[in-house]
């Protein structure tokens, strides 16, 4: 049902102009998708430079304080700048409209100054390396982020002000999803790509104010020194930790709950089955969100706080395994039975479960007081996060890219270089993450430059591995933008997808629906 | 507020082409700003977090902080900001009711108090600042008897430096709206920045309201 004029979002208007004045929430999707992109070639670069300079024990080519400000880039970039802002700002604002059957999300003006801001916060951060680069590790735990002599307050009013970003996009989503929806699109009809970015929004409207203040308290620490968080003057640098986790903890769901949204849609598409357990996989987002703002104390294990804080907080963080094994069983149930097609998206979904399954089972170890004692600060909690972040979170971001290309471009891939792409990265993900699990088990600290001999084989491995990952991530980058040039004109439903998004001419155009829908049933409706 | 004013009779506003009406535009855009106004309040709320961790720590020290501080500048403040929410309330209302020019002499109001109270905080500041009652490292008052003395001083001016700033922000939103209903933007159809400005300067008073007892009133 296109419309007969060939007009669509993107040659609707021309020139630069056009895009960094649009209003558009498809276009503004595309400015974040560009800036987002960007930032991660930045940040795997980092991750690169990590483990070459890791293949032999020794110093390579970087001194331990270059190291430790690889390090501190890299984490940074990747979590302010990549994958908080990564799915909800580029699929969240291209597709919540159109899954709910709005024009736009509800505040239009504010979207296209929430890219603003969080350009203007990307541009302070990034500038910091070339003045004094900063050493902290992205959380900047304190005394040692008083102390450093380099650019924290900058980086740190940055990510102040890439969270004010991140605050304006959660509020203009929850607003659209409360106020937007069509007629007859009930919540309970709602995708549950929607439920999750809901959520997602839900907590970054919630928790992001507190990051704000600690960040600003930083600030001022190291400014006026008021003390706070510095002993010396009667403050506490564990309240540092509290405050920094109860925003960063619920992070760690904004990052995976519009994953755990995009897997919903994906496992119901190429099962040709409407999904198990809808109602439960929406109120497990929720309850995803809810749980987290009480778990944060197990970041504190050994940092002094009470042990009954830590029994307390150890049973707390167990009870997110609840709803997220929800979702894990209503995936499974859905594939059970399906008429499923292993189209490129469809094994990255699988990838996710597969990978995410690895990174929630090690989550509750860590969860384990006794065990987190010996894990505690190894390889072993980074091969675990790195399983949820980068084989949750980016296996479901480019699960979706490759999903939802053909609607915002109108233009198909290449099957072959797809399903290539995903072997790279699968295997090369397992190649240099799982050694990590081992070399932490065996004690091998995290954050450290250097390293003793027995460790030595495993870390070439896991350099190895990692340069499998970048080969993955490049054939995913040429694959697209060959597409653009070179690919076939897409259908506006190529997968027989059941949401409202495939309803209407791929690219959509400037107002998305060329008549209001009116929604009589639910998002999936196979069989 | 009634419901019945979604129609196009609304003069010189049109509302946005993904809301049905006006009215659909009033109360999301109103959801926002209660959201908004929701993140405000949490970001006070880890000062007033730690303000609580500290007092039941050092209540002597919070004590003798709270002694330098002038009672009375901080209830009179406290009454002019109570009172220009009155005026702020006003000025919603005159609009609401056409009556653009009372609105206009309201938002004045509301701004002069808001005036007035960054003078107080002026004059409070300097007495500080020449006595050397500050933050951290640029603590100077020689006769303090608790060892960590500063630290109060840090809450003081983290707390009333931020609640301050947000003060002239408000003060520059209400400027915004001020000159907007004098060039006749404003009627009882459209108001919904007015309504805003007023939700966000209503919430700043509300955090100097919890500011007064704690900075002021303790010990």
């Amino acid at each position: 049902m296109g419309s007969a004029a060939g007009k669509n979002y993107i040659n609707e208007f021309a020139g630069l102009k056009s895009w960094f004045t649009s209003l558009d929430h498809k276009r503004i999707a595309i400015l974040y998708m560009i800036s987002v992109l960007t930032f991660f070639l930045v940040g795997g670069i980092m991750a690169l430079l990590i483990r070459a300079e890791l293949f032999s024990p020794g110093g390579q080519f970087l001194t331990g304080d270059s190291y430790n400000q690889v390090l501190t880039y890299h984490g940074a970039i990747m979590v302010f700048m990549v994958i908080i802002p990564g799915i909800p700002a580029i699929f969240g604002n291209f597709f919540l409209p159109l899954h709910i059957g709005a024009k736009d999300v509800a505040f239009p003006r504010l979207n296209l100054a929430s890219w603003y801001v969080f350009m203007f916060g990307a541009a302070l951060a990034v500038s910091t390396m070339f003045t004094s680069k900063i050493d902290t590790g992205w959380t900047f735990y304190t005394p040692y982020s008083i102390k450093t002599g380099t650019a924290v307050v900058t980086m740190v009013l940055a990510a102040f002000v890439m969270g004010m970003s991140s605050i304006l996009t959660g509020l203009n989503f929850i607003v659209t999803t409360h106020k937007l929806r069509a007629p007859g699109m009930t919540m309970g009809r709602i995708p549950l790509f929607v439920w999750a970015i809901y959520s997602t929004a839900i907590l970054q409207v919630l928790a992001t104010p507190i990051l704000g203040i600690t960040l600003l308290l930083l600030a001022a620490e190291r400014i006026f020194g008021v003390g706070i968080f510095d002993p010396a003057l009667g403050g506490d640098p564990v309240l540092f930790q509290h405050f920094f986790w109860f925003y960063s903890h619920p992070a760690v769901y904004i990052m995976i709950l519009p994953a755990m949204g995009i897997i919903s849609e994906l496992i119901t598409t190429y099962s040709k089955k409407t999904i198990f357990g809808y109602t439960a996989i929406a109120y497990s987002s929720i309850g995803i969100a809810a749980v987290s703002f009480f778990v944060w104390g197990h970041h504190m294990y050994v940092s002094g706080q009470s042990e009954v804080a830590g029994v307390i907080f150890s049973f707390l963080t167990m009870l997110v395994g609840v709803p997220t094994a929800i979702k894990m069983f209503n995936w499974l149930a859905t594939l059970y039975k399906g008429s499923i097609t292993f189209d490129s998206p469809m094994l990255y979904a699988l990838g996710f479960m597969f990978l995410f399954a690895i990174g929630g089972v090690t989550g509750i170890m860590l969860a384990t007081l006794g065990l987190d004692v010996h894990f505690h600060d190894t390889y072993f909690v980074v091969a675990h996060f790195h399983y949820v972040m980068v084989g949750g979170t980016l296996m479901a971001l480019v699960g979706a890219f490759y999903y939802w290309w053909p609607k915002m471009f109108g233009k198909m891939f290449s099957e072959t270089y797809a399903r290539l792409s995903f072997v790279f990265i699968f295997v090369g993900f397992n190649v240099t993450f799982f050694p990590q699990f081992v070399l932490g088990a065996m004690g091998m600290p995290r954050r450290y430059f250097d390293y003793i001999a027995p460790y030595e084989s495993l870390n070439k491995i896991s350099t190895v591995g990692s340069w499998l990952i970048g080969i993955g991530f490049f054939i995913v980058l040429f694959n697209l933008i060959h597409s653009l040039l070179k690919g076939a004109k897409a259908p506006d439903n190529p997968w027989g997808s059941k949401t409202l998004e495939w309803t209407v001419q791929s690219p959509p155009t400037h107002h998305n629906f060329d008549h209001d829908p009116v929604v009589t049933a639910g998002p999936y409706e196979y069989r | 507020m009634s419901t019945d004013n979604h129609v196009t009779t609304a003069g010189k506003h049109h509302h946005a082409h993904h809301f049905k009406d006006a009215w659909h535009e009033f109360i999301s855009a109103k959801e926002g700003i209660w959201l908004f106004m929701v993140t405000e309040i949490l970001m006070f709320g880890g000062l007033f977090v730690g303000y609580f961790i500290y007092h039941m720590k050092y209540p002597e020290m919070f004590a003798e902080g709270a002694s330098f501080l002038d009672w009375r500048m901080g209830a009179f403040n406290t009454f002019v900001l109570i009172g220009s929410s009155l005026t702020m309330a006003l000025g919603i209302h005159y609009i609401q009711v056409g009556k653009n020019k009372a609105a206009s002499w309201a938002l004045i109001t509301t701004l002069a108090c808001g005036a007035i109270f960054m003078v107080v905080k002026y004059f409070e500041y300097t007495h500080k600042i020449h006595l050397g009652l500050l933050p951290g490292k640029f603590f100077a008052y020689p006769e303090a008897v608790s060892q960590n003395l500063a630290m109060y001083f840090g809450f003081y001016f983290c707390m009333t430096g931020l609640h301050g700033t947000h003060v002239l922000i408000g003060m520059a939103l209400i400027t915004w709206v001020l000159i907007r209903n004098m060039r006749g933007e404003f009627d009882s159809h459209y108001f919904t920045p007015v309504e805003g400005v007023g939700i966000f300067w209503h919430i700043v008073d509300l955090i100097w309201i919890f500011l007064f007892p704690l900075l002021y009133l303790v010990g």
